[in-house]
């Protein structure tokens, strides 16, 4: 017999879609206090207002972040879910798990939470969602002692860094992703558990333009894996698209009947810079003019591969709306080599590090800095030169910043001589 | 040996990072790391992957609401146990992944997630996938609408597209339960936002007791909040004409909500996506600046998402993502053919206004 009465919730029971009060309810039979959580659940269905408390500090000693304190306005009513906090656990990268560890973290929540979690938060941890302010250390211990495992980040520092799956399954990856993401993860530990930072920094790591974790969307530092030699080409497989024995697109499209494949319309003339022919027996691509977006790898991936000299474009300063307004990252550094121990890249990151931190203001991320001083002083502090492939256009107003020292002369001049010659 | 709670520092761990993956993959995909070759789609939320060595890994992507119970992970466990050597994954947009070595594995796999209607097949290929949300009314303290009861809600109606692969391209739907937009809402196909149309109350009381004022001051996009004296305390005044009620204070002051059951509402925007293919990432644009938020279906918001989803499916050219079909038909006729109607509240005023503004005498007549 359930402890509240849940008319609004029970109506999201139907339907095929995989229902969360479903799923909430099952769990509430061994785990009274997801009862209480159904019940303020459907209070804030019924009342269109959250009954969540603003924050508060919580957190294990030690560390700033990783702990989302959280508390019900309904105490009285709710006691199950009076302390609900949530503990981000750092997450393998690619989101791999083995049923015995998963199953061990598990039965450690299970013992000392809610029994609900998030596969996987936004950016990427793994969310033990609900906990009182006593099972906080009990939970840290446990899962550092015996499972190896470390809580994800949270507040102004960098937050726990995220991947695709990169080369474990996908024949695209520029990089290894994955390796990528975990030794960033393991060398910035600091700065990930201790917030030190004027605001959150993201990095994440998606192997090719597809970008399948949305890092030029989201992330300060967005390290996106590309080629700069040739993409391969296998003529009889392309042929084989061509004559319709291969179906294109991986298949992507199937479910529509969409005509006989035509290589010029869906290809060479979709081609964002129009760099592909195809003459009837050979597909020719002009590779000093791709601009590798991927499309025509998409659509005959048995035809077509990335290149082999394979490396990453990083982009920096993407963000949300929330402030400023929302940006994607801007390419910085067209290529770069990702390969352990990536001494170049943490060189670079390091640069970021340091002048984000000592000239952003106080909630500002990297982008709005970037923004709010210009391109110029962040060049100039992260030591990289500036070219054309950084900007879309050039600028358009000719409000030229010059320093006394590149200017002939410099700025002290002689008024008097200057009158001598062009009297008032 | 137990955590001390007398002795906390004693033997204490800290700063390891996560488990090594490598330990987690199933052995095809160790075997074949680096190596693939291509993939195939054989149907909606069936994968096949070749390597070069010829091994093949077969996976079946299963739909997840994200918020997940102990039990129902120990449910996929089982499935992962029974079929896939005890290895499986989550994916960026919260499904999950079985993989198996051999095709003989995979009906036997499908037929027991079949079994499980919390386990629904696809979401691959041009369809809708999984919806990208937050925590809305089960977690959070600032939203504007629930995110788990809006995503049932929209899939329920939109749940074939989950299953098939019949729209122009795939559709990125993305949900926020307010304009902190935790997630890449800003830039999905069609985005759903949680949005509040009060300014905050302020606390005047208490809120110098409970904030750093100045926090408050400075988080305020519009320069709305100042500082003032209420009744001899320190507190702050909010301009309500220059709130655009993003709740950046609150998120600084607990003094100073904004929530309000009769004005919070949802807002649709469209058009963005991330990918580089054929055109450059896009920002998603406003396109209904208020649907009315209505527990427990939402039936508004379901039927505003399918008729745009619906609209660009009969209109779009194959390959065309949602925004690119909307940039090459002209915003007016994406307003006109989803018969939407157009408010001086979807013209930008903040502050990158200009670039959104129409500088030429390209248009369409309505």
């Amino acid at each position: 017999m359930a402890k509240f009465k849940t008319p609004m919730l029970d109506e999201l029971e139907k339907g095929p879609w995989p229902s969360f009060v479903t799923d909430i309810k099952r769990q509430a039979k061994t785990k009274p206090e997801l009862e209480d959580l159904l019940g303020q659940v459907e209070l804030s269905y019924k009342d269109k207002e959250t009954h969540w408390k603003h924050g508060g500090i919580v957190g294990v000693f030690g560390y700033g972040g990783g702990v989302i304190g959280r508390y019900s306005d309904m105490p009285k009513e709710f006691p199950g879910i009076a302390h609900f906090h949530t503990v981000r656990v750092n997450q393998p990268s690619g989101l791999y798990y083995s049923t015995k560890y998963l199953g061990q973290l598990m039965d450690i929540w299970e013992r000392r939470g809610s029994g609900l979690t998030n596969m996987h938060g936004s950016t990427g941890d793994m969310v033990l969602l609900g906990t009182t302010t006593d099972q906080l250390e009990e939970i840290f211990w446990e899962l550092t002692h015996d499972l190896n495992t470390d809580l994800g980040g949270s507040g102004s520092n960098l937050r726990t860094p995220s991947c695709c799956l990169g080369m474990s399954r996908c024949e695209w990856a520029c990089f290894d992703t994955q390796a990528a993401c975990h030794h960033m993860t393991n060398h910035y530990q600091d700065e990930l558990h201790r917030p030190a930072f004027p605001y959150k920094f993201k990095f994440k790591f998606s192997g090719c333009p597809n970008d399948c974790v949305a890092a030029i969307a989201r992330s300060d530092m967005a390290f996106i894996g590309t080629w700069r030699d040739d993409i391969r080409i296998d003529q009889a497989a392309v042929g084989a698209y061509v004559n319709g024995e291969l179906k294109p697109n991986a298949g992507a499209h199937a479910g529509r009947d969409w005509g006989k494949f035509d290589i010029v319309k869906e290809v060479i003339n979709l081609c964002p810079s129009k760099c592909m022919s195809w003459d009837g027996k050979a597909l020719k691509i002009n590779n000093k003019e791709c601009v590798r977006c991927m499309h025509c790898i998409n659509v005959m991936p048995r035809a077509l591969r990335p290149g082999l000299d394979k490396g990453c474009s990083i982009l920096c300063g993407a963000k949300a709306p929330i402030l400023e307004g929302q940006r994607l990252a801007t390419l910085i550094v067209p290529f770069i080599k990702m390969e352990p121990p990536y001494e170049e890249v943490k060189a670079l990151i390091e640069k970021v590090f340091d002048w984000w931190m000592e000239h952003g203001k106080n909630r500002e991320r990297l982008g709005e800095l970037i923004g709010r001083v210009g391109m110029r002083e962040f060049l100039k502090a992260i030591e990289v030169k500036a070219i054309p492939q950084m900007v879309k256009e050039p600028r358009s107003n000719p409000y030229i910043f010059w320093e006394e020292a590149d200017v002939p002369g410099g700025w002290t001049r002689d008024l008097a001589a200057f009158r001598k010659k062009h009297p008032l | 040996m137990a955590y001390d709670p007398k002795n906390p520092m004693k033997d204490r761990i800290t700063d390891i990072g996560p488990r090594h993956y490598e330990e987690f993959m199933p052995p095809v995909i160790k075997k074949n790391f680096g190596k693939w070759l291509y993939h195939e789609i054989l149907e909606p939320g069936v994968l096949m992957h070749k390597a070069e060595s010829g091994d093949e890994v077969y996976t079946v992507r299963v739909a997840a609401a994200r918020l997940m119970s102990i039990e129902l992970i120990r449910d996929a466990m089982k499935i992962a146990d029974k079929h896939c050597e005890g290895c499986f994954r989550w994916t960026t947009r919260n499904n999950i992944e079985f993989m198996v070595d051999n095709k003989s594995k995979l009906e036997p796999l499908k037929a027991d997630l079949k079994a499980n209607p919390m386990f629904p097949i696809g979401g691959t290929g041009a369809g809708v996938t999984n919806i990208v949300h937050t925590q809305g009314w089960i977690h959070c303290h600032t939203p504007a609408i629930d995110a788990s009861g809006i995503v049932k809600s929209v899939m329920d109606d939109l749940f074939k597209h989950f299953q098939s692969m019949d729209l122009p391209a795939q559709v990125r739907i993305a949900l926020a339960c307010c304009l902190n937009m935790c997630g890449a809402v800003h830039c999905s196909d069609i985005a759903i936002l949680g949005f509040h149309r009060k300014p905050p109350f302020v606390q005047h009381e208490v809120i110098s007791s409970i904030c750093e004022i100045p926090l408050a001051i400075a988080a305020c996009p519009t320069g709305a909040i100042k500082p003032a004296t209420v009744d001899g305390k320190k507190s702050v005044s909010v301009n309500g004409e220059r709130c655009m009620f993003c709740g950046n204070c609150y998120t600084m002051c607990p003094a100073m909500p904004l929530m309000d059951a009769e004005a919070d509402c949802v807002v649709i925007m469209v058009g963005g996506k991330i990918s580089n293919r054929i055109s450059a990432p896009k920002f998603s644009k406003v396109v209904i600046p208020m649907i009315p938020s209505n527990p427990p279906r939402w039936p508004e918001v379901v039927a505003a998402v399918r008729n745009i989803l619906e609209t660009y499916a009969k209109d779009a050219n194959k390959y065309e993502r949602l925004g690119e079909w909307a940039e090459r038909i002209g915003w007016e006729k994406f307003f006109e053919k989803c018969n939407l109607p157009f408010d001086v509240k979807t013209i930008d005023d903040y502050t990158l206004a200009y670039n959104t503004l129409r500088t030429t005498t390209q248009f369409k007549f309505s």
